[in-house]
């Protein structure tokens, strides 16, 4: 084997083993922060941090009760009110665009989904929490604008995969239009569309940013909707930047069950996927 | 559509259209007229002045070489070709003497069903496929056995009966095509288009779908696009052979293809291009 022979093969396994390398620290980093946040909050976690309100600086116990519903309402409603706006574009840009107009929405949505998330929640402080105050509603408004690009998007695409044959297929059975997208087209790309609509939940699940200017908190359980109201991102935020270790481990613990959360709406997401478009390629 | 695209770049100008007089058919009332038809993707002309009589309770096959517009011409027929962009019709389709233009257009697919080259079932059971014409327009009665007779119909009946529940995706390329001609004859079209029903189907599925349209077509009328020339010998009353975008010769079946008068018509029958 002569010199440049050996210096090739060389190169060639210093360099996968570099890229090897590099890909275990890409998986780690998950079980790595999956591992840091049990071995640190797992004491906190017990019956009470699910069923009890939060006790005053120094003493210790009780639970986040009020942030996880707070959380899931907000959650809810801005799921509520950005999923069918997010989906109803989506099947507006596959399906009916002309080429300007769907260029240009499709653009502001892809603009849209890169504003930074605090932005957003100035933007919706401005507009809804100084003329009213600060509330659900205000944090799920902010949440639900960063939902609204992310499932359009995602619905587009998915419906955009569905073969045209189909479409003239059903159109030639005397289908009208809207007809045969909500009876061929949509069933077909269902698995796709909510897969995409369940990552976006998942992705608003974590925002913190928008939050501490819209719904803030509240560390009793809050007077309805139109209150301020307590939410896993933030009171993490709160508990972690506190100066009492009691806190600090609830902090640990919030983050934890935060985590899981989005991992199991993930991993839901990728189960529906994997059975497959429901359409034959 | 670009220039750039355009599929062919064989001068069209010596090839005259068929005369109308050769558009007629012989003894049948025509159920479908074309009159004058010219057809465009964006600037591109992919028709030019299509005159052409299917009489009724006949098959007419429409052949010629891969982008000589039949399958353009086929689409206008039920108006499924203003679903794609920037498309432009001039001229008149006539279903019963009527303007297809002037009919509304889910009433009009209703009565001039189609079929297409690639098999296109719904993601849905057997039993839905076949149902969905029914449903979208609003069919009150059993639809069980509409169904049953459609699947009947379609020479495929018993075949499916015990998996009716069944994704369609479960059946057979030909059986899909078959249940594609099901889903169509559901809704009991005047008329049946089909774009190169058989293509992606080996023989004998072939051979069944060509015995199906001649039990079909007492009840309706068959157009059939075709790249196979053999097929419109064998399933055609008249035939008509396209070439870039011009209708050159529409007879019978057996003057096309025994005694052809253009010279093109003989050169694509016995192969010299195409």
């Amino acid at each position: 084997m002569t010199l440049r022979n050996r210096w090739r093969k060389t190169l060639s396994y210093i360099m996968l083993s570099l890229t090897g390398v590099c890909a275990v620290v890409a998986v780690s980093i998950l079980f790595l922060i999956l591992g840091t946040l049990v071995y640190n909050g797992w004491r906190a976690l017990d019956w009470n941090f699910f069923t009890k309100l939060p006790k005053p600086p120094g003493e210790t116990g009780g639970g986040l009760a009020n942030a996880i519903v707070g959380s899931l309402e907000i959650v809810f409603l801005a799921t509520l009110m950005g999923l069918p706006v997010g989906f109803m574009a989506g099947v507006y840009l596959s399906e009916f665009g002309g080429k300007t107009f769907a260029f240009l929405v499709r653009y502001m949505a892809d603009l849209l989904n890169g504003v930074p998330s605090i932005v957003i929640g100035i933007f919706v402080w401005t507009v809804v929490v100084t003329r009213y105050h600060f509330s659900a509603v205000a944090g799920a408004v902010a949440l639900a604008l960063i939902l609204i690009p992310i499932t359009a998007r995602s619905t587009e695409q998915f419906m955009s995969s569905v073969p045209q044959t189909l479409r003239e297929g059903a159109l030639a059975l005397g289908a009208s239009k809207w007809k045969s997208i909500a009876t061929v087209v949509v069933p077909a790309a269902y698995r796709g569309i909510a897969t995409g609509m369940i990552l976006g939940v998942a992705r608003i699940s974590g925002e913190t940013a928008p939050l501490m200017f819209t719904s803030l908190n509240n560390e009793f359980w809050g007077g309805g909707l139109t209150q301020p109201t307590a939410s896993l991102p933030y009171v993490i935020f709160l508990r972690a930047t506190s100066a009492y270790d009691d806190w600090h481990r609830q902090a640990w613990a919030a983050g934890l069950v935060l985590l899981v959360g989005v991992l199991f709406a993930n991993i839901a997401a990728r189960l529906i996927l994997s059975r497959g478009i429901a359409v034959q390629k | 559509m670009s220039q750039l695209d355009e599929p062919m770049t064989m001068s069209t100008a010596n090839l005259p259209s068929a005369s109308p007089a050769a558009g007629k058919p012989v003894g049948h009332q025509g159920k479908l007229k074309a009159i004058d038809l010219n057809f465009y993707y964006g600037a591109y002309q992919a028709l030019h002045g299509i005159t052409l009589e299917v009489p009724a309770n006949r098959i007419t096959a429409l052949i010629g070489p891969s982008g000589c517009g039949k399958s353009t011409f086929l689409r206008t027929l039920n108006r499924i070709s203003e679903t794609i962009r920037n498309t432009r019709v001039e001229g008149q389709v006539l279903l019963d003497d009527e303007d297809v233009a002037n009919v509304d257009v889910t009433a009009l697919r209703r009565r001039v069903g189609m079929v297409f080259q690639k098999s296109n079932p719904f993601p849905k059971s057997i039993f839905d496929n076949v149902a969905y014409g029914l449903k979208v327009n609003g069919f009150r009665g059993a639809l069980k056995d509409a169904v049953e007779h459609s699947l009947k119909r379609a020479a495929l009946w018993e075949e499916v009966k015990d998996k009716l529940h069944k994704s369609a995706y479960a059946l057979s390329g030909g059986q899909q095509q078959r249940l594609c001609i099901a889903r169509a004859l559901a809704v009991d079209p005047e008329v049946l288009l089909l774009d190169e029903p058989c293509s992606a189907l080996d023989p004998i599925a072939t051979a069944k779908i060509e015995d199906l349209l001649f039990t079909l077509k007492d009840q309706c009328t068959i157009v059939i696009v075709t790249h196979n020339m053999q097929q419109a010998a064998r399933v055609a009353d008249r035939t008509g052979f396209f070439l870039l975008g011009k209708l050159i010769e529409y007879n019978t079946t057996e003057v096309i293809f025994k005694n052809p008068t253009r010279q093109e018509t003989e050169d694509y029958i016995t192969g010299r291009f195409g």
